[in-house]
């Protein structure tokens, strides 16, 4: 955890000064339009930098606060919601935080969870009441897990850093491109009196780059947003050690229609899943979240155990990139023996070689269906529900897929479709006879 | 001089990588030491909060209790009151009384006893309970193998070898039976 911790932050730093570097850029072509010259560079970092600086100063003192206040979060303690309550601090203590985070409740029929705080001294979660509505208990402390992992590894320090440098890039340049008289009636006072060709580059260079600087920058951001929520969700792993919980939690949470009233575009990173979008859409470079169904395949894909190198491994072999997205400093981490690895999963049985095209929501997935065998474990005494129903399955030629998400699939065989879908994870797999 | 100062300044940067990684096994070791204090924490609160729990809720059924068999004998004593007015009484008014009397008496016979949310309430604190020191037995385990996995890997070992930091053994079942899945049965 410790080595994560190190790791992320210096790719913090990386990113940070990445935008830093933006935020500079923009501050040099916002003071080169303003006064053409080599002063115009330096007012216009300076002028950068004093509202960078202004912007940082509000959202470290007050950032959660402001946070907290325009959701509609309101305190609770231990007697209000019990079961809210335990189960942040079970996770509390599954990660090593000093202190118990304050948990927040939000009155909203849209189920969806953030974490805020400056760190793990003083942080804070908080969760809708369509949320406590809709998750089991196990679905609910795969949220909370995710959310302490955003505080554990220093997340909300650095989206909020972020949010306020891109705030700054978006300040400047706007505050030039929608001033039509700064863009038609400019003063070409003052400069150096340096030659006018040379001047008149720098400026549409300025001029192009203070357009593209909000773009480029929102893209570093949602990037950013994005790659920590796949790193959060193999932490929150870590902790609760039952990656199906966060699963399910994600596809209910997703299925619920319509957004929540009380998100902007710049608050969304905080949240567990996009407060805008529904299930699939919205995905892509501008989004601030990963796509849901992605993140539960990954989810589900972990059978090698609770570690970050089971989540690696799964991310490899489930994502559109698959690329690795963990150093391999962090990954120096085995399961202590005598736990359970493959505990709340089913790894795919009866498909053969695990799965390698990744799966998406609608691409059928071809298998070979013959009756189950008859083996001798069939004439043992047969004693529960379960095992009558497989029994009597089996000797009337029903044929068995076990789907990726744990669900038996029984085949009567009558069944004359070429294809058939599970009825839990809507799967369409394509039935060689 | 240029060989003499570049020696030196190798010299300084091995001493500080030292001290750096001298310092980060020394965190690790505490860390666990504290991991391991955590979870007698929270067997202590188990040991403290678990009859207490019982406690109020034996209280608070015992109050039930009390408070329903008082009911009843009022009832029954108005009851008896009422019977021996009512011959004075009209035969509707006799009949009316007299079924809400059995409605009443229905109603306190199936009672939506608070009891049973107090139950509720109980077994979540006791699942949670056991939770917690499950929860504080797995970081233990975590922060353990991450410390044995610094102590053995090269660059640390060096340092741990030399400084005397030695491996921590990780949380496990002394009992075999505890590993047996338990039979669960109602009779």
């Amino acid at each position: 955890m410790w080595s994560q911790i190190q790791s992320n932050q210096r790719k913090s730093l990386f990113y940070s000064l990445l935008m830093g570097f933006v935020l500079a850029a923009t501050g040099c072509a916002f003071g080169i339009i303003l006064i053409p010259g080599i002063e115009g560079v330096t007012v216009g970092c300076f002028a950068a930098l004093v509202v960078w600086l202004f912007l940082m100063l509000v959202s470290y003192f007050s950032g959660d606060k402001i946070l907290l206040a325009s959701s509609g979060a309101r305190k609770i303690m231990h007697d209000d919601f019990p079961q809210l309550f335990n189960v942040v601090e079970e996770m509390k203590i599954a990660s090593g935080l000093p202190k118990m985070p304050e948990v927040y409740i939000i009155e909203d029929r849209i189920p969806n969870a953030f974490a805020t705080g400056k760190g793990p001294e003083r942080c804070a979660v908080a969760v809708t009441t369509g949320l406590l509505e809709r998750l089991s208990r196990d679905e609910l402390q795969g949220v909370i897990a995710h959310e302490i992992s955003h505080i554990v590894n220093r997340d909300v320090k650095l989206m909020a850093t972020l949010g306020v440098t891109l705030g700054a890039i978006v300040l400047l340049s706007e505050s030039l491109t929608r001033n039509r008289y700064v863009l038609y009636g400019r003063r070409r006072s003052g400069g150096s009196g340096g030659n006018g060709q040379a001047q008149a580059i720098m400026l549409a260079a300025s001029l192009i780059f203070i357009i593209l600087a909000p773009a480029l920058a929102q893209l570093i951001y949602f990037a950013v947003s994005r790659k920590r929520e796949f790193l959060a969700d193999a932490c929150g792993v870590q902790y609760s050690r039952y990656p199906e919980g966060l699963a399910s939690a994600l596809e209910k949470i997703s299925t619920v229609q319509g957004g929540m009233e009380t998100a902007n575009k710049v608050t969304a990173p905080m949240y567990i899943v996009n407060p805008f979008s529904r299930f699939n859409s919205a995905s892509g470079l501008m989004s601030t979240h990963p796509p849901t169904r992605e993140r539960v395949n990954i989810l589900r894909g972990m059978a090698g155990g609770m570690s970050l190198a089971a989540y690696q491994k799964s991310f490899i072999e489930n994502s559109k990139n698959g690329k690795m997205i963990f150093s391999s400093a962090d990954l120096n981490t085995r399961l202590y023996k005598g736990s359970p690895s493959a505990a709340g999963f089913v790894p795919a049985q009866g498909l053969g070689e695990k799965l390698s095209a990744p799966m998406e929501f609608g691409v059928p997935i071809a298998v070979d269906v013959k009756a189950a065998p008859r083996t001798a474990a069939d004439n043992a005494p047969v004693t529960t529900k379960g095992e009558i129903s497989d029994f009597l399955h089996k000797s009337d030629d029903y044929k068995i897929i076990y789907c990726t998400c744990g669900l038996k699939i029984k085949i009567p065989p009558t069944y004359a479709k070429e294809h058939i879908f599970c009825s839990r994870c809507g799967i369409k797999y394509l039935l060689n006879k | 001089m240029m060989p003499l100062m570049g020696f030196l300044g190798t010299i300084v940067l091995l001493a500080l990588i030292f001290i750096g990684m001298y310092n980060g096994l020394v965190r690790m070791r505490n860390q666990v030491k504290n991991a391991w204090a955590q979870i007698d924490v929270q067997l202590k609160r188990r040991h403290d909060l678990i009859p207490n729990l019982v406690e109020t809720a034996k209280g608070y059924m015992k109050h039930e209790r009390d408070t329903l068999e008082n009911i009843t004998k009022a009832r029954n004593l108005a009851q008896g009151a009422a019977g021996a007015g009512a011959a004075k009484q009209s035969g509707a008014e006799n009949m009316l009384g007299g079924a809400l009397m059995k409605f009443f008496a229905v109603a306190e016979n199936y009672p939506d006893l608070k009891a049973n949310q107090n139950f509720l309430a109980i077994q979540e604190e006791l699942s949670s309970t056991e939770n917690k020191i499950s929860f504080a037995r797995q970081f233990y385990n975590d922060a353990v193998m991450l410390y044995n996995t610094k102590i053995q890997s090269i660059p640390t070992n060096i340092i741990a070898g030399m400084c005397g930091f030695k491996e921590e053994s990780l949380f496990e079942l002394e009992d075999a039976a505890e590993r047996a899945v338990p039979k669960v049965s109602f009779d």
